[in-house]
């Protein structure tokens, strides 16, 4: 069983979570994740790991509540615990001294890739953070962002907070401004394929953070296939960062939608 | 057929005597030869006729740890009993040795409720035993940690999933090997003094670099064939299309068949198509039956006798209804707009020449192309070794063709002191060949732990 320590909203539908996972912490590195089911009813969700407290023991999971298992685990408070957490899973983020890097994370995907940020700051990379969401409410970790990148933009699509515009209009007027090395981004999909159509004219290596359906997440069970560059590959293990220029966005897109009926389902339950 | 209870029914006590008066306690014992865990099988029976049940299964665990598994899931015919005396000698075929082995498992769950008060071996284990540790706690994995525990070493094994038992939980459904006996199984290597820890991936939450930091002083490696194998054909990745990894983990492991009180979901449809006949495929066509299939149908691309499953399995199968299209191979899967399966287009097959196999290769019948409306196709086509632990430990080296781990004569990979044996070294093979390998490996390991 794994205690919750501690709990944050931070909006309305994303909740903060810390905790107590001390065989994870050990080989944990940036850009892994973790399998979580909540109880012996529960389904087994990917979620990332967003930071690690060493001397608490402590992983930071961010949820947000999208269908049943979510809503569960964002119902819970400081003191319950979680059955089941399995690893750190999948390959950790590629980290070296890039040169400048832009962090792209749209929604809750933000999340996904504060630790890669904060370990290439360390690597001597200058590291610029574009925050992308649907309003000000959803915005979040700006100021864990800028206590570990050089730069931060906000963008919103309504205009309620930041840049009004998408992650890649963001995007567009830094490419224009300076020499980008390196693009690491996590989202939902049409945002990801939208970041990696916008640096591709310019050739910048973009590094995408994948969000397939996993069950086992060990490999075995091959319900995270997807296509890079015509070749099956398991998101889990062999992910779940892929070079986004290779990436069968549509494809994904359709995979992932293979349950909603029962997702709703579920939610109704 | 609608539940998941167990098909297949066991011998009354009565039958199992008779059964077991059977055997003529011949001199050469060949039954043994066929036995990969060396159970002493004249013995076993000689006492279930004397219905000395406590000594018979005392007798199978010297040997087998997992009884009641073996007694249902172990392809006897090929095995011991294809080796009988009785056989073809008009004296009504070989003992049933593995109906025996099961009716003694059983017996012994019945009149022995709890698994701690049964342990065969495992005494005199030293505070100062030396920590091993065993990955993967399927049959190999479960056989070797309760051997290295009975040798008196401090086991610990390690299990990736939310429940021990690796294939026989996630694998082989319920009405084939109810879970309460996996339970008693699994409860039975933990009275030997086995501490199952599941929840960790080796290789991942610890490497096996770290496990030798944290004291362990060997390392055996059961983490199986979990590499589900596709056709290559086009439309696998539609929506529908699942392994038979998939298919069976959502519904075995995660009770996708109570959904939604279990909120994992699987989805089938009406028409559903599993590809390839073996066991794993007999499992996924009759689950999907028992899920509300309209028509569940094997597509083998080969003949109903080269098929590789078990036969009482093909027999259950057509008992249950289900369709088989032999000599039929799937070319490629259609979808509909929103990217779900619609229908499979298969080639009829005609037998040749052997193959590599020593089985008759199929030939497309040229003009023989059709389509089989379906929602649901189940690839059940086979695995490779799990890549995991040797993806992520370098020193590990492993065949580069099959990807299988290299050991040597003593069950040792290329890392000392970690050793390896069950699917990871030789593929996908049955129950009982990993339960022999992973007993096999317990013992190198009790040598070099000795001479270490």
């Amino acid at each position: 069983m794994h205690r919750i320590v501690e709990k944050k909203q931070l909006a309305d539908t994303i909740t903060l979570l810390k905790v107590e996972a001390p065989l994870v912490i050990r080989e944990a590195r940036a850009g892994q994740f973790v399998i979580v089911r909540l109880d012996e009813f529960a389904e087994r969700i990917p979620l990332t790991i967003c930071d690690t407290d060493r001397s608490r023991g402590t992983i930071t999971l961010i949820i947000q509540q999208l269908g049943r298992s979510t809503k569960d685990l964002c119902a819970l408070k400081a003191g319950n615990s979680i059955q089941d957490i399995l690893g750190p899973l999948g390959n950790p983020t590629e980290i070296e001294k890039f040169g400048t890097v832009v962090i792209t994370g749209g929604g809750v995907g933000a999340a996904e890739l504060y630790t890669a940020a904060k370990a290439l700051k360390e690597n001597g990379n200058k590291v610029i953070a574009i925050i992308g969401a649907r309003n000000k409410d959803l915005i979040i970790l700006e100021d864990e962002f800028k206590a570990v990148a050089d730069e931060v933009l906000i963008t919103t699509d309504d205009g309620s907070y930041g840049m009004k515009g998408l992650v890649t209009d963001a995007l567009k007027k830094i490419i224009a401004g300076q020499t980008v090395n390196r693009i690491i981004c996590c989202g939902p999909i049409p945002m990801m394929k939208a970041v990696t159509g916008t640096a591709r004219p310019y050739n910048i290596p973009t590094i995408v953070s994948l969000n397939a359906i996993l069950l086992d997440a060990t490999g075995m069970c091959a319900t995270c296939r997807c296509t890079i560059e015509g070749k099956v590959r398991f998101s889990c293990v062999d992910g779940p960062e892929f070079d986004g220029y290779k990436v069968d966005f549509d494809e994904l897109m359709v995979r992932n939608n293979r349950f909603l009926e029962e997702e709703k389902r579920a939610l109704e339950t | 057929m609608k539940d998941f209870k167990e098909v297949s029914l066991g011998f009354t006590e009565e039958e199992a005597v008779r059964e077991a008066q059977r055997c003529i306690a011949c001199k050469k014992k060949p039954c043994c030869n066929g036995c990969p865990v060396e159970i002493d099988i004249p013995e076993f029976i000689r006492l279930v006729a004397r219905k000395d049940y406590k000594g018979a299964i005392r007798k199978i665990k010297e040997k087998n740890n997992l009884p009641a598994v073996c007694g249902r899931v172990c392809p006897q015919e090929t095995q011991c009993e294809a080796l009988c005396v009785l056989i073809g000698k008009g004296k009504g075929g070989p003992v049933a040795i593995g109906a025996l082995e099961r009716f003694v498992a059983d017996w012994e769950i019945e009149h022995s409720p709890h698994p701690s008060l049964s342990p065969v071996g495992g005494e005199g284990k030293g505070e100062g035993a030396a920590k091993v540790a065993v990955v993967g706690s399927g049959p190999a994995g479960l056989t070797a940690a309760a051997d290295l525990a009975k040798y008196g070493y401090q086991v610990t094994l390690f299990e990736s999933l939310s429940a021990s038992g690796g294939v026989l939980r996630y694998g082989i459904p319920e009405f084939r090997l109810p879970r309460a006996i996996l339970d008693r199984e699994t409860g039975y290597i933990e009275s030997l003094g086995v501490e199952i820890k599941c929840n960790i991936l080796i290789g991942r939450t610890v490497t096996l670099s770290g496990l030798f930091e944290d004291g362990y002083k060997a390392i055996f490696l059961g983490t199986g064939a979990g590499l589900p194998y596709f056709l290559g054909i086009p439309g696998e990745s539609l929506n529908g299309v699942y392994s038979a990894n998939e298919f069976l983990t959502r519904v075995n492991l995660m009770h996708a068949y109570e959904f939604p009180k279990y909120k994992t979901p699987v989805k089938i449809g009406e028409r559903v198509a599993v590809v390839g006949a073996g066991n794993t495929a007999m499992d996924c066509v009759r689950v999907a039956k028992r899920l509300g299939a309209q028509d569940a149908i094997i597509v083998y691309r080969r003949g109903e006798p080269e098929a590789p499953a078990r036969r009482a399995e093909i027999e259950h199968a057509k008992e249950e209804g289900i369709e088989f299209r032999f000599l039929t191979a799937p070319i490629k899967i259609e979808g509909n707009e929103k990217g779900e399966v619609k229908s499979m287009t298969c080639l009829k097959m005609e037998l040749g020449e052997p193959d590599a196999s020593g089985r008759r290769r199929p030939i497309p019948i040229r003009g023989s192309e059709y389509e089989m409306p379906v929602d649901t196709v189940i690839i059940a086509v086979g695995q490779g070794p799990n890549p995991l632990i040797a993806h992520t430990t370098k020193e590990l080296a492993v065949d580069d063709k099959s990807g299988e781990l290299k050991i040597d004569e003593n069950c040792m990979t290329s890392m000392k002191g970690v050793f390896a044996g069950g699917d990871i070294t030789t593929g996908e093979g049955t129950v009982i060949a990993a339960m022999g390998a992973g007993k096999k490996a317990a013992a190198a390991m009790d040598s070099y732990l000795k001479g270490a």
